[in-house]
């Protein structure tokens, strides 16, 4: 492009500086948000990856069971299996501190034998605080533990100091012996011997995995199918890769609806140019004559139009990278590596450049810009030079065809698009189908305002007249100016019905599950602490406890492939049960058809299960046959969870142990006295108390925090609808300046005129404000029915906040007539005198 | 005298019991009938315990090896009350050395366990030592080892051609002036060595002889004592010697003993007035910086050994599982310079005091 092609076109950005300003600003939030979104996850993805790739060191391949692990016989077995060279066995548990808020991640390992395998495990001796000879012998000492340098420095441990650890609901003093320089940066983990962990934490004869290292020659892939034939039901041999990509999956549809959340941002930003750019080309509708005039070609003007359009995007995705940096660093420093979503627990990140995924947005942004401009690039390249030149030509722009077939068009396609499977367990359709309803929303808005502007018709007052006069004959007006606001306003109405009908749900799910009056329990049931029949008997036999029911957690395995599956063991038949969505709590089995078992919705649909469907499942190493009894809704766990009657669990596994007691009180008993006398018995150290109510909050506010990241989206995408109103009525007004002088001349008054405005803008949002509302229902709807139930398999009770979007809309239009008047007011200050000379 | 001696022994023990035994472990006492088999197995009480077998081999090429296999026992005192399967009471270590003049230094590989049935462990009742596929057994009149390293394989079958050789006083070994030093200590010397070794892709037959010790304490090095040198030699007419000496701290010997048989079978235990030793020309190691008397004259009553070694570097750094780096190796025997007998040396403490 030549010198003065680029102060034609590139310049002109500078001449309409707030316009301008807010594009960047636009395509800068979008391209920031997607950005942070993707460079969070892959900070948080790769700092997990690498703890999980040390602490299995060097193995090929890793035996693993369910939580409560599995008979250390395997181990035996598999380290004389000829492909294996190495065989290293770990106890790894959650330790309990009394003394502390969190657990401990503690791994026992065979110091003679971890060293082959996963060298990162190395426990290494502090002589600074032992002095006897004889240290080599230290980490097998089974008071000895060892933490990483994290951990010390998070639970303020020096060489010698002791550590209380729990198991059960027993007390038991470690020392500090030395360290495990191997742990990652920020990994906070402790190591001791297996023999003492074992003992320390009641796992006598179990193991909860095996580091194999293989021979060499031997074919990993065989060998794995090999050994895994050879392990009992529900052990799993995985490469150590399974590992990290089952936590990339775990994460994938949360992080992947994020990044459709700022796609979305980053559209209604592609919109806020269209605006302006259409305007931008209006105004120098007659510039542009003059210049096809003097010799410029049609593709020169186009390409010119397109490069500004694309300047904008370029320079807002710049802006937006660097912004993304600095939200991803301030969301490690404040809300953590997880997006405070809990997949990636005890994770902590650092910030790296990652240059492709910046250069992807940076273009994103410069697509957007692109996209943005084509359309006005079009229509003023081929505008009829001759007739530009004339004034009055622009109007020309505003007439904007009918598009209404094309809209139903899409959304037929977009209701069918819902029916279409997940891809991957991505639901690629669903998005589909929600972009499907924001061009067909868009595309609506020349019918929606012929609609609209029909139901004013019968106005008497001047300027509600003038006004329906103007959007009714220009109702490319209202497409301009409103497409950003159906955009906007449809994204924050879809995310507030699915938010508030998730929230409602969830909430009702709480108190369904939750019904006792009091729950006990010796820490969280993936950590060390664990209760036993006579700490139930102690309970049941309290003063005031009318009935305790016993829960115990395990998970189980029943693919090679999957995440483990959470295995609940509690009563059933003659309980408030579960929040079913089909089935029964009292089914009447015929023998040889297994016990009952209730699963969850996530496992129906990843098991492809319904009600009266077989399910083996392996309990303590053995394959046993239960029946689908129930499918109920699971909030909790993604991946599946199942329910068994506890008597069943306890015949069929021999485990007594509980984790969670859910007492209910004998009616007029108050709480308090009960919760003191629990504390007397077992030791407030030991054991955790919760109510209900507090449970219920305590998951709420966890909610809550999980979709701040969905409201900041929401408010800014708003905020982008805003922008656009604001400058397409200061673009307009501009424009219009003619027309308002002469209604000046006519004897209009100057607050009338700026009350047209007004009264245009706010026109213009309320039609906005209804196909947005509209298409905001739909897509609402694909949330929760295709997007959610694909994405976590859960399904949810749809609830409007009426209220609150009554609320919504009122204010979105008062704000944007208020806009369209700061707007038009600007545009006021000529005089009408000049204005209507400036024509002729 | 022999009642005086206990007496004596019995108020040391008391008063110093502490110091040189540890509570829990048994100590060694003269007086003690070693019978075998049992006493070839494991004593699981005492502290600690090896099996040291050394010899050489010759292939069918006539290349001239010597080999080293170890198996250590260890008793932690940890754990002994823990029901786990895992429980760290005993401990295997493991090492073996193969001394290849074509390699110029010592080919080796060690190992270390906790002992834990079936993987590795130490039989009571019969020699049987293994540690994951590394094993040494007695059975029918012959030992048997398996060693696989990453640069060498060996399995070697090892006839004994008489009974257990017990050193010292019937098996009690003193190792320093206080009787309280001891050790209980046999020999099988004189082993008929077959087998093959696989090396550099090669599957040798070799043979040879080899020599045998197993020995069993709860204090192995004394009070003021920074390492011994051991020889066993078994001797080209049929005889065998044994022969130690234990350093003090400024380098003199301040215990030596050992034990002499003759073609015809007659044995003589050597006090430590009767050996002596003295160190020949020096080899400094490059890897560690440690140098040793690679060269020795042993002087038994009026006959007088040179011992020369197969090459200069038999050093053995086995800092990672027995947490000692020393010399052992391959030596031949000269008797008024004409060779009379092939053998190992041993020599420790030369790095820093023996820290077992």
């Amino acid at each position: 492009m030549t010198r003065a092609l680029v102060r034609i076109f590139l310049a002109s950005l500078l001449h309409r500086r707030l316009a301008t300003a807010l594009s960047l600003v636009a395509i800068a939030l979008g391209v920031a948000l997607g950005l942070t979104v993707q460079l969070i996850h892959a900070a948080a993805l790769d700092e997990f990856g690498r703890g999980m790739r040390l602490l299995s060191g060097e193995a090929d391949l890793q035996v693993i069971g369910p939580r409560g692990g599995f008979d250390e016989e395997v181990y035996f077995a598999l380290a004389q299996r000829g492909e294996v060279a190495w065989a290293s066995p770990i106890v790894e548990l959650d330790a309990r501190l009394p003394d502390h808020e969190d657990s401990l991640k503690l791994f026992g390992i065979d110091i003679f034998r971890v060293a082959a395998v996963s060298p990162n495990l190395m426990p290494v001796v502090d002589r600074s605080a032992d002095t006897d000879e004889r240290a080599t012998l230290v980490p097998l000492r089974e008071d000895a533990i060892f933490l990483s340098a994290a951990a010390r420095a998070r639970l303020g441990l020096n060489a010698g100091d002791t550590l209380a650890v729990q198991s059960g609901l027993r007390e038991q003093s470690l020392t500090l012996r030395g360290g495990v320089p191997g742990a990652g940066m920020g990994q906070a983990i402790g190591v001791m011997d297996i023999a003492a962990a074992q003992r320390v934490f009641g796992r006598i004869g179990k193991l909860s995995r095996i580091d194999l290292r293989l021979k060499a020659g031997v074919d990993r892939e065989l060998a794995r199918l090999a050994l895994a034939a050879s392990v009992p039901a529900g052990v799993s041999v995985l490469a150590p890769e399974a590992a990290e990509s089952q936590a990339a999956n775990l994460s994938r549809a949360y992080r992947v609806n994020l990044t459709m959340l700022a796609a979305i941002a980053l559209l209604t930003g592609g919109f806020l140019v269209f605006s302006t750019q259409v305007l931008a080309v209006v105004r120098r509708r007659q510039e542009f004559a003059f210049l096809r005039a003097l010799g410029l070609s049609r593709r020169a003007l186009f390409g010119g139009l397109l490069a500004e359009g694309a300047t904008l995007g370029l320079i807002g995705g710049l802006l937006g990278v660097g912004f993304a940096y600095v939200l991803t660093a301030l969301a490690f420093r404040f809300v953590g590596g997880d997006l405070g979503a809990g997949y990636f627990a005890g994770v902590s990140p650092t910030l790296r450049f990652e240059p492709l995924l910046s250069g992807v947005y940076l273009l994103l942004g410069g697509l957007a810009g692109l996209a943005g401009a084509w359309l006005p690039a079009r229509e003023a390249a081929s505008m009829l030079t001759a007739r530009a030149l004339r004034a009055g030509d622009e109007t020309r722009v505003f007439e904007a065809r009918s598009r209404t077939g094309l809209a139903i068009a899409a959304l037929v396609l977009a209701a069918l698009l819902c029916l279409a499977p997940p891809v991957g367990e991505i639901p690629v359709f669903g998005y589909a189908a929600v972009l499907l309803i924001l061009v067909g929303a868009v595309l609506l808005m020349p019918g929606a305002v012929r609609v609209c502007m029909r139901l004013f018709a019968r106005g008497h007052s001047l300027t509600l007249r003038l006004a329906h006069a103007r959007l009714a004959a220009m109702p490319g007006q209202t497409v301009v100016a409103g497409a950003g606001v159906v955009a906007s306003v449809a994204l924050a109405v879809s995310m507030a019905i699915m938010v508030s009908s998730f929230r409602d749900s969830v909430d009702d799910w709480l108190a369904r599950v939750l019904p006792a009056d009091l729950y006990l329990r010796a820490s969280s049931s993936t950590a060390s602490g664990y209760l036993d029949p006579e700490a139930l008997a102690v309970v049941s036999g309290l003063a005031g406890v009318e009935k305790v029911q016993a829960v115990r957690f395990d998970s189980v395995r029943l693919a090679d492939e999957r995440v483990a599956t959470t295995l609940i063991a509690r009563p059933m038949r003659g309980t408030a049960g579960l929040p079913l969505v089909s089935g029964t709590l009292e089914p009447a089995l015929a023998a040889g058809q297994g016990d009952p078992v209730w699963i969850s919705e996530a496992m129906a649909d990843l098991q492809g299960l319904t009600t009266g469907d077989r399910l083996d499942l392996p309990i303590a190493g053995r394959m046993q046959r239960f029946m689908v009894a129930g499918v109920w809704r699971d909030y909790a766990r993604q991946h599946g969870a199942v329910v068994i009657e506890r008597d069943d669990y306890v015949r069929l596994s021999g485990d007594p142990l509980i984790n969670d007691l859910a007492i209910e009180l004998t009616p007029g008993v108050a709480v308090e006295p009960v919760m003191t006398a629990l504390r007397e018995a077992f030791g407030a150290r030991t054991i955790e108390l919760a109510l209900p109510g507090e449970i219920r909050a305590i998951s709420l506010r966890i909610f809550d925090r999980t979709f701040l990241v969905t409201y900041l989206m929401e408010a800014v995408a708003v905020l982008i609808g805003l922008f656009g109103i604001g400058t397409t009525f200061a673009a307009l007004s501009a424009s219009r300046r003619k027309e308002f002088g002469m209604l000046r001349h006519l004897g209009v008054l100057r607050s009338q005129v700026i009350r047209l405005i007004a009264l245009e803008g706010a026109l213009t949002a309320g039609v906005g404000l209804s196909v947005g509302m509209g298409a905001g229902g739909a897509i609402a709807w694909i949330l929760i029915a295709v997007i959610n139930r694909q994405s976590f398999h859960w399904s949810m009770d749809i609830s409007v906040p009426a209220g609150a979007l009554v609320l919504f809309g009122l204010a979105l239009v008062a704000l944007a007539g208020l806009t369209a008047a700061l707007a038009g007011r600007q545009a006021m200050r000529q005089s009408a005198v000049l204005a209507v000379r400036e024509d002729w | 005298m022999k009642m005086l001696v206990r007496l004596v022994l019995l108020v040391l023990v008391l008063l110093f019991g502490h110091a040189l035994a540890e509570p829990g472990y048994p100590p060694v006492l003269e007086g003690r009938t070693l019978v075998f088999p049992k006493d070839g197995g494991a004593h699981p009480d005492f502290r600690t315990e090896w099996w040291y077998v050394t010899g050489w081999m010759t292939d069918e090429k006539g290349v001239e090896r010597g080999f080293q296999v170890t198996f250590f026992r260890v008793r932690t005192l940890i754990g002994e009350g823990n029901p786990s399967r895992f429980a760290p009471t005993q401990l295997v270590l493991a090492h073996a050395a193969l001394a290849d003049p074509g390699e110029g230094r010592l080919l080796h590989a060690e190992r270390s366990a906790r002992a834990l049935d079936p993987l590795a462990g130490a039989t009571v009742g019969n020699t049987r030592v293994w540690l994951d596929d590394w094993s040494l057994t007695y059975e029918d009149g012959a030992y048997h080892t398996h060693i696989a390293t990453d640069e060498f394989t060996l399995a070697l079958e090892m006839v004994a051609p008489g009974p257990p050789l017990l050193n010292g006083r019937d098996g009690f070994s003193q190792k320093a002036p206080d009787p309280l030093n001891a050790s209980f200590y046999y020999s099988r010397p004189q082993l008929q060595v077959n087998g093959n070794l696989r090396m550099n892709g090669q599957e040798l037959n070799v043979s040879g002889h080899a020599w045998m010790d197993h020995e069993w304490s709860s204090e192995i090095l004394p009070e003021g004592a920074t390492g011994w040198d051991w020889v066993g030699i078994n001797l080209n007419d049929g005889g065998s010697l044994m022969g130690f000496q234990m350093r003090g701290l400024d380098g003199k010997p301040i215990w030596a003993s050992g034990t002499l048989r003759s073609a015809s079978g007659e044995i003589t235990i050597l006090e430590p007035d009767d050996i002596t030793f003295t160190a020949g020309r020096r080899w400094e190691s490059a890897r560690s910086g440690v140098e040793y008397p690679v060269e020795w004259r042993i002087s038994v009553g009026d006959r007088a050994f040179e011992v020369r070694p197969l090459m200069d570097d038999q050093e053995l750094d086995s800092r990672r599982s027995t947490g000692a780096i020393y010399w052992e190796g391959a030596v031949r025997l000269l008797e008024q310079g004409v060779e009379s007998g092939r053998g190992y040396l041993e020599m420790t403490g030369y790095a820093e005091r023996l820290q077992m």
